[in-house]
């Protein structure tokens, strides 16, 4: 199994990353685009066949360690 | 008064944090990341630097070593803890102050002399500094922007936690002051209990005129002062 995260900032925190990101992108000649939003993501390779005690045990650490919930927000898919 | 001055791997502060007490008088020592227990030891310092290569997010791993186990159970007792740069980042991750320190707004690492004022003088860590002192002390950091959410924030000023804001030289909170975009000009905060503090300045790189100011002793004397009134607990 493998769990993908992804992690990006929330959206009342300023994100200096995705700010800067769209205005290169824009620089370059893209258009309409409304936001950046620059993120992490992370693979975890695991043992097993449960995934949904996979999910559990990575949701927990998600929340308390791989992102920070005042300032992040994550998405955790197994598969 | 014996200082535990913490060393996580990557840690780079942590020698001057030991000469600055040395220096203004007082003994320290450094303590490794994986001891689970302080010794003796009458205040904590959370030292600036890049623990564990600021992987995942400053302090992220900082907070799970043994030895931060030991300086949260001294600050729940009341002991007194000083987190300067990335040690304010590991106490935030470890819930030990609260809010987060997020990228500089300009995505800049800011090394330079900012200044400070001192928003109340009603903790440990600030009770010496004199009144309308406006303290000149270096920065560096690249993740120092000072975020937290709106009721967060309402109670930080309700119970008066914003211990430090970032001024111009004459102690005007402007914009143009703030070298990283942290709400509220905040540079540093302390717990409701008072007895755990935060800030990304860095005291202990000013403590003597040979480096340009010795401002930043203000805030150890500040310390020295609350120990020395014992009106803060110690770790044996």
């Amino acid at each position: 199994m493998k769990a993908k995260i992804i992690i990006t900032p929330k959206k009342a925190v300023v994100d200096p990353q995705g700010i800067t990101v769209l205005k290169a992108l824009e620089h370059m000649g893209h258009t309409g685009i409304k936001a950046v939003h620059v993120g992490k993501f992370l693979e975890i390779e695991l043992d097993g066949t449960d995934k949904e005690a996979a999910r559990q045990a990575l949701d927990s650490a998600c929340h308390k360690f791989l992102s920070n919930p005042l300032i992040e927000d994550y998405k955790l898919e197994i598969e | 008064m014996n200082f535990s001055v913490l060393q996580f791997p990557a840690s780079n502060c942590d020698q001057d944090a030991v000469h600055a007490v040395r220096l203004l008088g007082h003994s320290a020592r450094l303590v490794w990341h994986k001891d689970a227990s302080l010794g003796d030891t009458a205040c904590v310092i959370v030292p600036g630097g890049f623990s564990y290569g600021d992987y995942l997010r400053c302090g992220a791993i900082a907070r799970f070593s043994p030895v931060m186990q030991a300086v949260k159970q001294f600050a729940d007792n009341g002991g007194l803890v000083l987190g300067i740069c990335n040690g304010f980042q590991v106490l935030t991750e470890a819930g030990l102050l609260p809010g987060a320190l997020i990228r500089n707004r300009d995505l800049q690492f800011h090394c330079e002399n900012i200044f400070l004022k001192t928003a109340t003088n009603d903790s440990p860590f600030t009770s010496r500094i004199p009144a309308g002192k406006i303290l000149r002390v270096p920065i560096a950091h690249g993740e120092g922007c000072y975020f937290a959410d709106e009721e967060t924030l309402a109670k930080l000023k309700a119970n008066n936690q914003i211990l430090w804001q970032y001024c111009d030289a004459t102690g005007n909170l402007t914009d143009t002051a703030n070298p990283n975009g942290a709400l509220q000009n905040i540079a540093g905060i302390c717990n409701e209990k008072r007895n755990v503090a935060g800030l990304m300045p860095h005291p202990e790189r000013a403590c003597e005129p040979l480096l340009g100011s010795d401002d930043g002793k203000w805030i150890f004397e500040s310390i020295f002062t609350a120990l020395k009134n014992k009106t803060v607990a110690q770790a044996v």
